[in-house]
Parts: C-alpha cells; structure tokens; sequence
C-alpha cells in the first residue's frame, strides 16, 4: 500500500493564494516577517508587488488589512496564530470585526502541534477568541483539500473570516470526488448509531482513527467533520446528537471555548445529551516533536480512543 | 426672512439653511476666506457643546480644540468629497484615530451637509447613528470605524496604500491625539509609512498638551513628537497655532508638495478653544456641560459668532 499523502495546511493556504492572485488583482497578502514559515513566500514570489511585508508588528497589521478592505482590496494577513488571534486581537476586534470589514486572517501554526518552539507559540485559545467575535467566520480546515477550498470560499464571501492551518504534515482524507466545501456545512464522514464524534482541523484524521478502534469493540460511532466553527453548522450537530444521544468533541485547542464550547452551546438549548470535549485541558503547551505532543496529549487516533472509552 | 442673512451668519438652524449655506460655500471653495472658515468653526463649536450637552457625555475638549482641523479639513482640504456621495470612489479619506472626539467630526460633516445638524442631539442616544465613538456603517461621511487609540493611524496607512496598489490619486489624512501617541501602534504605523513611502498620507496630531489624566509631562511624555516622526522618515511641520487658519494653511500646502515621504502635522492646539471655561482645563476632556454651563458656553459662542458677522 502506498504512502498517504501528506502536507501541512499553511503550505495549501499559499498554494491557494497563488491560484486565486492569479483570478482576482484585488486580492492582496501582508505578513509579519513570517512570509517563509506562514507560506505566504509562495505567493510573494509569483506576485511580490501584491505582498506587503509589514515587519514583526502584527496588531498594525491587521488594522492595516482593514484600511485595505475599506478601500477595496481584498487583503490576507498572516501570521502565526499566536500573534494574528492574540497579539493583535483588539485590532482584530476593533478594526475589522466591528466594522465588519472584508479582511481574511491566515492564522497558521496553530495548535500544539507547533511542536518544538513551545507553549509561547501555541495557540490554544484562538477558536474561542476569534468565535466570539460578532460577525466573524472561522474555519479549520483538516487537510490540504479542504484548505484550499476554504481559502478560496472565504475570498468569495464577503466580511472577516479567520483561517486557522497547522505547520504539521497531515494527511489527505478528502480526496473523494463528492467532496464539496461550503462555509458553515459540516460533513458527515461516518454514519454511526451509538455516538457521535464531532471533530475539526487535524483531529478529523485521529476522530476516523477512533472511531475504526470503536468499531473494534462494537461500538458504532458517526464522524462529523465540522470545519466551520462559525457559524456552526447546528443543524447537523443537532440531528446527530438527536440520532446517538452521546456528543464527543475534539479539537487540538483548549477544551474551553472552541469547537466544545460551541457545540455544548447548541445542544444544550436544543438537544441536550451527555458531551466529552477532548482538546487541551486548560493547560500550556510544551516542546517535543508534534507527533509526540499529540501522542502525550491524548489528541492522536489512540488517544481519543482511549478518553472515549474511559468516558463510555 | 432668508435663511441666510448673510454669508456664514444664518439664523434659522434647520438643515435647509445648512444646505443653503454649503451650496454657497462650495461654489466660493477655491476662494474661500479665513472669515467664512472661522464662521463655520464656530458653528461646529456650538453643535459640538449642544451635541455633548444633550449626549450628558462625550468629549467636549479635543473636539473644541481640533474644531478648526476638522473645519478646515472638510471645507478646504479633502478633494472629492461630496456629502449626498459619501462613498465616492475617488474621494480623499480622513480617518479620526482619535475618535473620541467624534463630535467635532459628527457637526464638521453636519455642517457640510452629510446629514441634519438637528440630529447631533441624538449623540451617544440608544439607537442613533451617531454612536459615542465613530462607526462607518452607521454614519454618513465616516471612513472609518475608530475609538481604540493608536488603530486609526494604522488602518489610514492601508487606505494610502491601498491607493499606491491600485494606481489612484485620493489622498488619506488622519487626526491623531498627543496623549494617543503614546499607543505603540502608532509608531509601528509610523514604521510603516515610512518605510513605504507614503506620500499619500498626512498625519495630523492634535498637540494640545493635555490627556486624561494630567499634562503630556504629567503622565508619560511622548514629547518631542516632530523629533519622533522625522526619525520615522516623515517629513514634520510645525504648526505653531492649530487654531488659525493661515497656519494651518500653510502646513497643509507644504505637506501637500512633498514626494517620497509621508508628512506629520503636528498642530499646537488650545484644548476646549472657543469656551473660555473649558480652555486648557483637562477636566472638560470627558465631561458634559450641564444646563448651567451650556448656556453660559452657548452665549460665549454666539458673541464669538456676532463679532465675526461685524467683520
């Protein structure tokens, strides 16, 4: 059997950039001295006059985003998440979220599988920052397919969109010809009868793994792939949750606020059942290599197996 | 009687008057005199003290003190502005980085007929478009949303390149606070539109001396801001009076000639100019006149306002 494809979501955020620059002049990317790790380096060569370095100041250049959105141009700034949801969060808040300006935030190197720099750059809190923000749209795409769609869907809506993308090499799992990426429409990736797992970014792959190891001791979960944190898609999880009666989320962010803490909101209004949050538990982050952060952390295909299993 | 007695002198306040006397102006534009701009000032003073009255908060200070930027910005400087077209493409943008003093905006744009002066009584009321800070997709004329210092500066080096992206000629200008360079961003702005040669892009500081809690020296001194913007590759002129027209002539011309380099204006201004209470007095930064006070404040601004119909 040959080797899954693998690729790290900020390397799909430049490629996409580059194919859409390529279609659309007003489409413009700034970034904060991290063109080469963000990936925005590879849409700085195919089209260095529509990049914009704004040097290691990131809340200037988000609010810089803005004056570009009001004036037209549809610009991308990137940088780490660390910096893009929390270094400039008030600009983010202020400058594009309240007017509601057109700005796209390519926030890459999110999560714990940053790896060796540590906890100081691993953002943990950015879904929950950036979701309660009125009016912004966040989306963690789980491969190189389903970021690339997301790019390109959230150049052609209009208003703020924030972009979470990994620096880990993941595997393709959307490489099916039904794919179809719509903001705010979660997949359905495994019907199931006895629970539901509810997964986003990079834990899709390890909620599949789970759910295979599930089925091992007879237990029939649903896998939902829900890329769109905001606006969730709650009919989806609503149903779901109505058809298994047991919600596990998982995510590698904080437990607090993310994709739990959205999930948690809906369901307990409207279809309230028993909910596990898998993520990072209130916790800093650490250095290692990602794999094995994920493996101690509990956040690979065996570690969601075995907390959902303590939880069953 | 004529809505309009005389040139600038109007006695009737309703909005076709404002209207009228815009018409007027904006056919005298190229030759428009000090006297008419004074005139017009101080009808943006009296709708700033009635707005931030009837509001009973909001930021009479700065708002009295730039009133005359704001005047002159709206009446002289801004090319393409047109108020039954606020979102004329080709329009020079004015980005208010320090947008607590959005009632000086809100009766400078009333004024030049953006919307009905009778509505700034309506300031920081539930369900106004004039919200106590500025919000672009509430008011008319409005570029930006501001209000969190140290943005507003940021976001107009966008709008100027933005500009130098896309080949086109408006001109982005913007009102920062001397208390409000004490924000990092703006000297991260400042980096920027430096580095990218934004001559597109005049920045203009309120010097006034006075923030919330004391003289500039008092609390933590920015000082001496044309020092800093000349580092920051901006070509600074100084406005010895931010509060006279020639000068702020003057400084506008010059900014308006220089290449390859954004320019700073910083305009010496006396905070709450035209209320001889308010005046240098940090305690009118933040505070509405009550009744009392706004009388006393209405008389002295319709005797300033007389004196310059003798002229």
């Amino acid at each position: 059997m040959s080797e899954v494809k693998k690729i790290a979501t900020r390397e799909s955020y430049g490629n996409a950039l580059v194919e859409l620059g390529r279609k659309h002049d007003d489409l413009v990317v700034l970034d904060a001295d991290l063109a080469g790790a963000t990936k925005t380096g590879i849409f700085k060569k195919a089209f260095p006059e529509r990049h914009i370095d704004c040097g290691i100041a990131e809340g200037n250049m988000m609010a810089i985003a803005a004056g570009l959105a009001a004036t037209g141009k549809v610009p991308f700034a990137s940088s780490f998440a660390m910096f893009a949801a929390g270094r400039a969060y008030e600009q983010v808040r202020n400058s594009i979220g309240y007017p509601h300006l057109n700005v796209k935030i390519g926030a890459t190197h999110a999560g714990i599988s940053v790896g060796e720099d540590g906890a100081s750059h691993q953002c943990l809190e950015d879904i929950a920052l950036m979701r309660v923000i009125p009016g912004m749209t966040v989306i963690v795409p789980s491969d190189d397919i389903e970021a690339r769609a997301a790019v390109a869907a959230a150049y052609a809506y209009k208003g703020p969109v924030y972009l979470r993308f990994g620096r880990l090499a993941v595997p393709v799992i959307n490489d099916n010809p039904s794919y179809h990426f719509e903001i705010g429409k979660g997949i359905t990736l495994r019907e199931g009868k006895n629970l539901t797992i509810i997964a986003t970014g990079l834990e899709v792959e390890s909620a599949l793994e789970a759910a295979e190891m599930l089925a091992k001791d007879g237990v029939d979960a649903e896998v939902i792939n829900i890329h769109t944190i905001k606006p969730l898609d709650e009919e989806l999880v609503i149903a779901s949750a109505k058809k298994t009666g047991r919600v596990v989320t998982v995510e590698e962010h904080s437990i607090i606020g993310g994709l739990g803490g959205a999930v948690c909101e809906t369901l307990s209004a409207k279809a309230p059942v028993p909910v596990l949050r898998i993520g990072v538990k209130d916790v800093y982050g650490e250095s290692g290599p990602a794999v094995g952060l994920l493996h101690k952390y509990l956040l690979d295909g065996e570690g969601v197996y075995q907390q959902i299993r303590a939880w069953l | 009687m004529p809505l309009v007695q005389k040139k600038g002198c109007r006695t009737d306040q309703s909005a076709a008057a404002a209207f009228a006397v815009n018409a007027v102006l904006e056919r005298n534009r190229k030759s428009m005199e000090n006297l008419e701009l004074q005139k017009i000032a101080n009808a943006v003073r009296k709708d700033i003290v009635t707005a931030v009255h009837s509001a009973k908060s909001g930021h009479p200070g700065g708002s009295l003190g730039a009133a005359d930027i704001f005047t002159y910005l709206y009446f002289e400087e801004l090319k393409n502005i047109d108020p039954a077209n606020p979102s004329k493409p080709d329009r020079d943008r004015f980005v208010l980085s320090k947008g607590h003093c959005a009632p000086g905006l809100y009766s400078a744009l009333a004024e030049r007929g953006y919307f009905p002066r009778e509505d700034l009584v309506t300031l920081r009321h539930i369900g106004s478009y004039l919200q106590g800070h500025p919000n672009m997709n509430d008011t008319p004329g409005v570029d930006m949303s501001t209000g969190s210092l140290g943005q507003g500066v940021s976001v107009a080096c966008g709008m100027a390149l933005s500009a130098k992206l896309s080949g086109d000629s408006y001109h982005v200008y913007t009102l920062l606070g001397d208390g409000e360079c004490e924000e990092g961003e703006v000297w991260e702005a400042a980096m920027f539109a430096g580095d990218k040669k934004l001559d597109n892009l005049t920045v203009i500081v309120d010097y006034n001396d006075l923030q919330i809690d004391g003289t500039l020296e008092q609390v933590n001194s920015p000082l001496p801001l044309d020092q800093k913007f000349a580092a920051f590759n901006f070509h600074v002129i100084n406005v010895a009076d931010g509060n006279d027209f020639d000068q702020l002539r003057a400084g506008f011309r010059e900014a308006a000639e220089v290449k390859g380099m954004p320019s700073a204006i910083i305009c010496r201004t006396v905070k709450g100019k035209g209320v001889s209470y308010m005046e240098n007095n940090v305690g009118w930064h933040g505070k509405a006149p009550n009744d009392e006070e706004y009388k006393t404040a209405m008389e002295e601004l319709e005797k300033a306002g007389e004196a310059l119909c003798q002229k």
